[in-house]
């Protein structure tokens, strides 16, 4: 794989990411049962969605067949999406949708803060941007967290089914292939095993204060990356490019 | 139409009256998103977001060129200037006052970084200028802002967060 198709498939990659999951907190708003987590989701969810936008802008400059942002988002089929199968399941309870953001997220900030160095110039501006925002994010998922971790009994005991059901999506998170190594390798990209050892120690150290038993690595399910995705991201996708389906090219 | 040379220092100016369309008490360039104008064959204004979803960006881009029309500047470029990004402590000296005087707590000076690592200062009323204030949420009615109360004068306040 040369330089250019790695960067192009790279930065899609970040915009898939980055479009699912604020889609899937997209689903939330509104459903809130108090203003304070309501906001806070819309926010999220907002900046998301920004961070889609210009890495699908860039996606599109680079790719130079002229598709836009909007295209990107919402003319490819379930296949073409390229975000960790992590980022699309579906919210389920609370405890679900913070579990899942505080493992991506911390993932997530750690790739950016590496991006952030890296010499692809357009993709370390956008890391510098988003950057403060997911930190600003995770530290009010992580205290989420370790408030449903070490509340009730309950709340413990649902935050643990919330952990341990997640993570055998968390592996694909640090699965390097051949777009991650040439991105890292030619544009002094993440070393994604670097960072799984320091992911490791923070999420364990959330846990550790959330009074969550962290779970053995075990079996992990992958193929997000490459396409293959779980039978969630169909039916979301299809609720997302529903318009542009049935009005091709509508536009405001 | 008298046609004078237009100077970089007319545009800015005209800019510097642009509002903000969430907090219009705040001019653009108060705010600091103007990141630079060049006064050639066309008129190139570049600007930076606040933050990568923020919803203003295309009604400020607009008004941009709409203010510039209204003063009979034609072919005007907006340029969207992302590095180094966009930070609050970028919002001026006069942007600041502006702001307590509308009632929302101004971002505390050169503090994102700190702000980000769980520094939990005080912040002062905007109205009674206490610093006996409790956030109420991290949040607010959008996504620059938090919510906050005074304990002193028990009015609920904003304060504009620090990134």
């Amino acid at each position: 794989m040369n330089k250019d198709d790695a960067l192009l498939a790279y930065v899609l990659r970040l915009g898939d990411n980055a479009l699912i999951l604020g889609q899937r907190m997209v689903e939330l708003v509104a459903a809130y049962p108090e203003l304070e987590e309501e906001l806070a989701n819309a926010n999220f969810a907002l900046d998301f969605i920004g961070q889609a936008r210009m890495f699908y802008t860039y996606a599109g400059e680079l790719e130079g067949k002229g598709r836009s942002e909007d295209d990107l988002a919402f003319l490819r089929d379930e296949n073409e999406y390229r975000n960790f199968l992590l980022i699309e399941q579906p919210n389920g309870h609370f405890g679900d949708s913070i579990t899942k953001l505080v493992l991506f997220e911390s993932f997530y900030l750690l790739q950016l803060e590496a991006l952030v160095h890296c010499s692809a110039e357009r993709v370390a501006e956008i890391a510098a941007r988003a950057e403060k925002e997911i930190r600003y994010h995770l530290r009010h998922n992580t205290q989420w967290l370790i408030r449903l971790g070490d509340g009730t009994e309950e709340s413990h005991a649902r935050a643990q089914g919330s952990v341990d059901n997640l993570w055998r999506f968390t592996g694909e998170l640090f699965a390097a292939d051949e777009v991650d190594n040439v991105f890292e390798n030619e544009f002094d990209g993440p070393d994604l095993f670097k960072i799984r050892e320091r992911w490791q120690e923070n999420v364990a150290s959330v846990l550790a204060e959330a009074t969550l038993a962290k779970p053995e690595d075990e079996w992990m399910a992958s193929g997000g990356k490459e396409g293959r995705h779980s039978e969630h991201l169909g039916y979301m996708i299809a609720e997302m490019q529903y318009l542009q389906r049935v009005h091709p090219g509508a536009t405001w | 139409m008298v046609t004078v040379a237009l100077s970089k220092q007319q545009v800015l100016q005209w800019l510097a009256e642009v509002a903000d369309p969430e907090i219009p008490v705040l001019s653009i360039a108060d705010l600091g998103i103007i990141r630079n104008v060049e006064v050639g064959d066309e008129v190139i204004v570049e600007l930076t977001p606040t933050y990568s979803g923020c919803p203003a960006t295309e009604v400020i881009e607009q008004s941009v060129v709409d203010a510039l029309a209204r003063q009979g500047v034609e072919g005007v470029r907006i340029k969207r200037v992302l590095s180094p990004p966009w930070t609050t402590d970028w919002i001026s000296a006069e942007g600041r006052t502006k702001l307590r005087a509308y009632g929302i707590a101004p971002p505390a000076d050169g503090g994102s970084k700190r702000e980000l690592l769980h520094d939990t200062r005080r912040i002062a009323c905007p109205r009674c200028e206490s610093t006996d204030t409790l956030v109420v949420s991290e949040f607010g009615s959008t996504a620059c802002k938090a919510s906050y109360k005074c304990n002193a004068c028990l009015e609920p306040f904003e304060y504009f967060k620090c990134i």
